[in-house]
């Protein structure tokens, strides 16, 4: 029983590396530095509500939103294919899934910028085939496509974990109760899966909301989304108070987000998804 | 024609290679109460899961009515099944799960709580409605579940086991219950298990099944007095199996004496097999005895005593509310009535 020290290399490091930063980011963001030193001051965190830093934010949500909205209509069908018999023992096809994130994720979106560029694969072959390229590189189409493809599997494996969980006797139950296909769908499927639903949405919303490589890589511009704007003002403009500022903005939506989600997470049975 | 409410012909199903039903023929009588039963394997459940529509036949046809019904999907099926493990939903509440083919069928609101009220009702769960399944014990999840597929009026109910999780207690109740309600409705039962003290309480006919073939169909008293083969007479009940030779009509000669029985039509002098209740073997004094033998073991089996008598040939089994001590030299008697003659299987 007592072999709490063994866990006690883990607490140095969380200290270190999450509990201190932490506080330093709470610390910056409620001061400001005059010439006498570190003073108390909420004006970061007031500029944080400025209309430009506003519609900064408002963007990031709403292309995060979208991303994760896309990301749930491509991966649902994508995990309840996974788990049909034909491909159930084909553990390949999930391999397949999962390899490209073996991948350094910045290698992967480099690749979508020579893909996407002017005289990128796609509109070669595009022009090839006689139709017209596409310029959706440094877009808003971009990013979100950005985001997609990095972020499905987060929502393909927890609706995948939780379907495959799934007991076939409650489908056929339906089915034997007198619901076709689309009815065993909407009345016992879907239902059953919302926890895996949920951790979903919550895995791909948080990454895509704070990402500053996609956005940096595909969209161009400067203050992009807010995950740029943070990195903006700690490696660039040198504002460490106003960038921690934005993160304790950023942290209380994310927090917000996953109140809410938590509510719907939890069965009876107890947490089903990955949180 | 009419009075067959299902008809399996020439059903024939393969699982990976192997074969699970071996050219079947059956068929079901409207308003009765049918028994599959057989041991795990032998391919009762997948008879039901075809009749069901959750299995194809790989040949053969499945008659409804006398409409072919083969690839007929589970849910245009006049049929209902209580499944193993009950399958009930998790995210709905009792009556929830009782309405849930009702809904489907869009019946309104009114009839509709209706008939959840009155199915409840018939399974002794009023005032259950709200609660939620993972909060029933097994017994109520189980009447949930019957109640669940009732509620839909089918023509015939299909039930897998569905008494297997319960206790013994629970068990022998809800057989009964389960009979009733068969008897009261007037829905065409039928029912998997290999249990076969649960098919001889509950059936109209039993179909005994092993590998894939049916052994028997009958009547409980028939499969119990008459089994037609080894197989039946090992699996229904306990029973001394012995070789003998029919020497004519009603004269029997095993275990080293001539009985009178009352099986006739076997020829003279064939080899049979001998099959006798240990509850039909007498004890009596060595002198009355037709064989004689010594006691070997005694078990106190609360109604009865299970006791081993060895004779020259043969380790009898005998069931006896009489107790005789190790080692006692006993007698045997066996009434002509006792002796049921089989014919010998070529392979055993």
């Amino acid at each position: 029983m007592n072999k709490k020290w063994i866990s006690a290399p883990y607490l140095v490091w969380m200290v270190i590396f999450i509990v201190v930063p932490l506080f330093l980011v709470g610390f910056y963001g409620i001061t400001v530095r005059t010439d006498t030193g570190f003073v108390f001051s909420l004006e970061p965190l007031q500029r944080c509500f400025e209309p430009t830093y506003l519609k900064v934010l408002g963007r990031s949500v709403l292309l995060a939103a979208i991303s994760t909205v896309i990301c749930l209509i491509l991966g649902y069908p994508i995990a309840m294919i996974l788990t049909s018999k034909d491909f159930s023992d084909k553990n390949i096809y999930l391999m397949l899934f999962v390899i490209p994130m073996w991948m350094n994720f910045l290698l992967r979106t480099y690749a979508w910028l020579t893909l996407l560029e002017k005289n990128g694969l796609i509109n070669v072959l595009l022009q090839k085939i006689g139709l017209n390229p596409i310029h959706i590189l440094y877009t808003n189409q971009a990013v979100v496509l950005g985001m997609v493809y990095n972020f499905l599997p987060f929502m393909v494996l927890p609706i995948y974990s939780v379907l495959k969980k799934l007991d076939s006797s409650l489908i056929e139950a339906a089915q034997d109760l007198g619901a076709n296909g689309f009815q065993t769908f909407i009345k016992v499927i879907f239902p059953l899966s919302i926890p895996g639903v949920v951790s979903g949405i919550t895995m791909v919303f948080m990454p895509a909301v704070t990402t500053f490589v996609i956005s940096r890589l595909l969209g161009g511009g400067h203050y992009y989304l807010i995950g740029n704007l943070i990195e903006e003002q700690f490696l660039s403009v040198g504002n460490w108070h106003f960038g921690s500022a934005l993160s304790i903005f950023l942290m209380i939506i994310i927090l917000i987000s996953i109140f809410i989600t938590s509510h719907y997470e939890t069965d009876k049975e107890g947490s089903v998804g990955l949180w | 024609m009419s009075k067959h409410i299902i008809e399996l012909k020439n059903i024939d199903k393969v699982y990976d290679g192997n074969p699970v039903l071996k050219n079947m023929n059956l068929y079901i009588r409207k308003n009765e109460f049918l028994t599959l039963l057989g041991p795990s394997g032998c391919g009762k459940t997948t008879t039901l899961r075809i009749i069901g529509g959750f299995e194809t036949p790989d040949k053969g046809d499945v008659l409804f009515e006398g409409k072919k019904i083969n690839t007929l999907p589970p849910y245009k099926r006049k049929v209902n099944t209580v499944f193993q493990k009950y399958a009930l939903f998790p995210h709905l509440t009792v009556a929830e799960n009782v309405a849930f083919g009702l809904k489907i069928k869009k019946m309104d609101k009114h009839t509709m709580e209706e008939k959840v009220k009155t199915m409840l009702h018939l399974v002794n769960l009023s005032g259950f409605e709200n609660r939620s399944i993972t909060s029933l014990s097994g017994g109520q999840q189980q009447r949930v579940a019957i109640a669940r597929a009732l509620v839909n009026e089918p023509e015939v109910l299909l039930l897998d086991e569905p008494l297997g999780a319960l206790d013994l207690k629970l068990r022998k109740e809800m057989q009964i219950e389960l009979k009733n309600m068969q008897q009261r409705l007037g829905i065409t039962f039928i029912f998997v298990t290999h249990d076969q003290e649960e098919a001889l309480t509950m059936s109209d006919t039993i179909v005994v099944m092993n590998e894939g073939v049916i052994q028997q169909v009958g009547s409980p008293i028939d499969i119990y007095n008459e089994p037609e083969n080894r197989f039946v007479a090992k699996f229904i009940g306990e029973s001394n199996i012995v070789d003998g030779i029919m020497l004519d009509d009603y004269l029997v000669d095993f275990a080293g004496y001539h009985f009178p029985c009352v099986d006739k039509g076997f020829g003279q002098n064939q080899p049979v097999d001998v099959v006798i209740r240990p509850e039909d073997v007498k004890i009596v004094t060595p002198a009355e005895g037709m064989i004689q033998g010594e006691v070997k073991s005694v078990i106190f089996k609360g109604v009865h005593y299970e006791m081993q008598v060895t004779s020259d040939d043969f380790t009898w089994m005998v069931h006896s509310t009489l107790m005789e001590a190790e080692g006692t030299q006993v007698g045997i008697q066996i009434g002509p009535n006792d002796i049921h003659i089989m014919k010998k299987e070529a392979e055993a």
